[in-house]
This record gives C-alpha cells, structure tokens and sequence, in this order.
C-alpha cells in the first residue's frame, strides 16, 4: 500500500516539471531558438516550419501561456538544429545527386 | 661525395615539376566541372525519358508531357489569360521614364528577341542578371523606383519581352571567367540540394517524376522549364516571374523562400537555363 503510494508520489513529482514552465524558462526557450533559428537563416537552411513554431511561441509568451511558449520554442530549436545539420550535410552530399 | 651540379639541380627540379604536373594533371580534370558535358546529358536524359516530345516542346511543361492537360491547355489559349499582361506590359514599354528615356534604350536590340540570353553573367559585379533583375536596373538607372520582381508590371514587362523571343532557343553564356563558372556550379548545387522539412531538391521533383501527377499538378520536367516565363496560373490567379515560381517551390518543401533576388536564386535560374541551351523560348505562359 505505502509502496504504490509512495510509486505515484514519485511518478506525479517526475511529470511535474513537464506540465509547469516558469515564465523565465520560456522566455530562455525561446532564446535558444531564436538564436539557433538565425543561424539557420544565414545558412540560407531555414525551414518555414520553424518560423511558424517561433511565432507560436511569441503568442503563447505574450498571453502569458508559459507551457505552450516552452513547447513551441522548443520544438523551434529542433526544427532549427536540424535544418542546419541538413544544410552542412548537404553541402557535399549533393554531389552524388547530380545527374550525368 | 657526388653532388649534382647546377645543371642536373635544375632537370632535377625539371623532372619534378613534371612529375608534378602528370600526377596532378588527370585529377584536376575530374573535378573542374565542364557545364557543356552536364548539359548534353542532362538534355539526353529528357530526349531519353520523352521519346514522343519534340525539342521545341519542353517548354510548355506539363503540356508537352501530358496528354489531357494538352486538351485543356488548347481550349484556355482561345482566350490566353495574359492577354491583359501583354497589353499592360506594352502600354508600359512604350511609355518614356520621367528623364525621356525607355527601357528598349537599356538593352541589346531595344530589347526585341533577347530573352533567351538571360540569365546572364555580368562581369563588372561578378554577379548574375536575371531579365527582371536587368528590367529593375534600367529602371533605377532612370531614376524610376524598383518593381515588386515577382509579379504585376515585372511580370507584364517580362512578357513582352519573352513574346519578342517566342521561337529562339535559350543561349545562355558562361564566358570564360572563374566567376562565371562559380555561379553556374552554385546553382547546380541548389539543384541537386535537399533542402526543407521535406528534405527534398528541385531534381527530386523535376528530374525522374517529370510528367507524373503531384496532387492535382503534373510535375513539369527541369528541360525547358524556364522557357515559358512569365505565366499566368489559375491558382495565384494572377502572373508570376521566374522567381515567383522558384519560391512556391521553395515553399512547397517547407524551405523557407530567400528574397526575391538572392544570389542563390540568380546562380539557380542560370543553372536552369543554361541546361536548356537550345530549348525555344515559349513564354509568356498559362499554367492550370
Ligand atoms: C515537391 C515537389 C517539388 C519540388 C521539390 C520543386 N518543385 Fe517546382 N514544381 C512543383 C509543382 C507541383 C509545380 C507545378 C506543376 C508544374 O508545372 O510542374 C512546379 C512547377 C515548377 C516550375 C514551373 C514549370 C512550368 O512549366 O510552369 C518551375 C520553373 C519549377 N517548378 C522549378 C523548381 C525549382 C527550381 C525547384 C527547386 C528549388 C523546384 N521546382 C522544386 C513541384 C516541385
């Protein structure tokens, strides 16, 4: 009994920090975003769908909605590390494509 | 002790840079690219892929692969949806800038029958002119304000100028200056990259599914697919330039599009073109 209770206890404390972002942590998500977005975009490898997630963000911070602001920087800084990894690997890799 | 005397010194070193020059030699001509070679395959694989399609047809896309779109596209040029452009696009061609000038004073032949010479290299930049790129500049030159390169008057002064040109085949130049063979390279590589979310190129689309359906378009193939520029498309509703079409499709891969006129789409629009050496100019066009 106390050990299933203590199980839950333990599982409710591990999902906590997921469901409550502080203001501060969504506003350093976002940051990192946009700071690896623009290096995407001066590597010419930015996708649109890391701009859509950015302006997601900055609505949700906005409003206050520091959860959605978190998700959606984050899921930016995903989309924008990988469009640069496309870009570099790209950059030798398109020679096999050519067709001759 | 035998050492060499200045003269065996010197065939020594004789001997090396040739030695030098044979190792070297054979592998400097496997990697500098020769875009004449590249274009006859790339032309080849077209030939190969559309037995049926006569050369001066590529340009007309998806029309020259498809054979319903063929009808459809007959009954829509009873009434060409650019009509209207050309129209507009003549009234603003004859009409004198501010200064007294036209804008037949800015290009080769007043601007009668030169299309197919653009994208071109222009040495004093380093850089590549697209035809939109050169109607801008002459207007900048004559004190007039830049146009919006991807649509509206561009688009409309782009048709006269593409109907001037119906007929001759592209002749796109790459003078002998590194430059010039940097930017072609560049545009291939644009090309062949994967590029957006997608993680696909131009190439994947435009090479090998050329002439397959893509949702309700058929894939147009990359021979000849500058050739009808500007066109009208019943989707935008409205005109588009080269560049209008590039960044849909940058779009479409979920790239996010560059500005209108980067380098990077100049370099690709030269690619592009010089690939279609030899194709006629049929634009303006209409697309579904
Ligand atoms: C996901 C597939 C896809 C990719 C990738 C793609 N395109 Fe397209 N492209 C299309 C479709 C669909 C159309 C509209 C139908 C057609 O005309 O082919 C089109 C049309 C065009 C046209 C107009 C053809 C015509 O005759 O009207 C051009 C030019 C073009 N694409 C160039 C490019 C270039 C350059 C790239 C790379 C930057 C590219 N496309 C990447 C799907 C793609």
């Amino acid at each position: 009994m106390i050990r299933s209770i203590l199980l839950a206890a333990g599982l409710a404390l591990l999902s906590l920090p997921a469901v409550a972002a502080t203001q501060a942590e969504a506003e350093a998500a976002l940051a990192a975003a946009q700071t690896a977005e623009a290096d995407a975009l001066a590597a010419k490898a930015a996708w649109t769908t890391t701009e859509a997630d950015l302006t997601k963000a900055q609505k949700a911070l906005a409003a206050g909605q520091w959860d959605q602001a978190k998700a959606a920087a984050d899921e930016a800084l995903t989309l924008a590390k990988r469009s640069v990894e496309q870009a570099n690997e790209q950059k030798t890799s398109w020679r096999n494509a050519v067709f001759r | 002790m035998i050492t060499p005397s200045p003269r065996d010194r010197f065939a020594l070193a004789r001997y090396v840079v040739c030695a030098l020059l044979l190792a070297t030699a054979p592998a400097k001509a496997e990697d500098k690219i020769d875009p004449e070679t590249e274009r006859k395959a790339f032309q080849a694989f077209f030939f190969a892929k559309f037995p049926k399609v006569a050369k001066e047809e590529f340009g007309n896309g998806p029309y020259a692969v498809n054979e319903s779109m063929r009808k459809q596209w007959k009954e829509m040029m009873e009434f060409p949806p650019y009509e209207f452009a050309l129209d507009e696009g003549h009234a603003e061609w004859d009409k004198p800038f501010a200064n007294g000038r036209r804008y037949a004073d800015c290009f080769d032949n007043k601007g009668q029958g030169v299309r197919q010479t653009y994208p071109r290299f222009i040495a004093a930049t380093g850089q590549v002119e697209t035809l939109e790129g050169a109607i801008n500049r002459c207007r900048v030159e004559n004190g007039e304000k830049p146009l919006d390169p991807m649509t509206g008057l561009m688009a409309s002064l782009a048709a006269v100028m593409s109907e001037s040109s119906q007929g001759k085949p592209f002749a796109i130049v790459i003078p002998d200056d590194p430059r010039a063979l940097a930017a072609y390279e560049r545009g291939e590589e644009f090309f062949y990259s994967r590029k957006g979310q997608l993680g696909v190129s131009c190439a994947s689309c435009h090479m090998s599914p050329a002439g397959e359906r893509m949702r309700g378009d058929i894939l147009a193939p990359a021979l000849g697919i500058m050739a009808a520029m500007p066109i009208y498309r019943s989707d935008w509703g409205s005109m588009g330039t080269s560049i209008r079409r590039l960044s849909t499709c940058s779009f479409m891969t979920r790239a996010q599009p560059l500005k209108a006129d980067d380098e990077d789409y100049r370099d690709l629009e030269y690619f592009l073109s010089y690939m279609s050496n030899g194709i006629p100019i049929v634009g303006p066009g209409t697309r579904p």
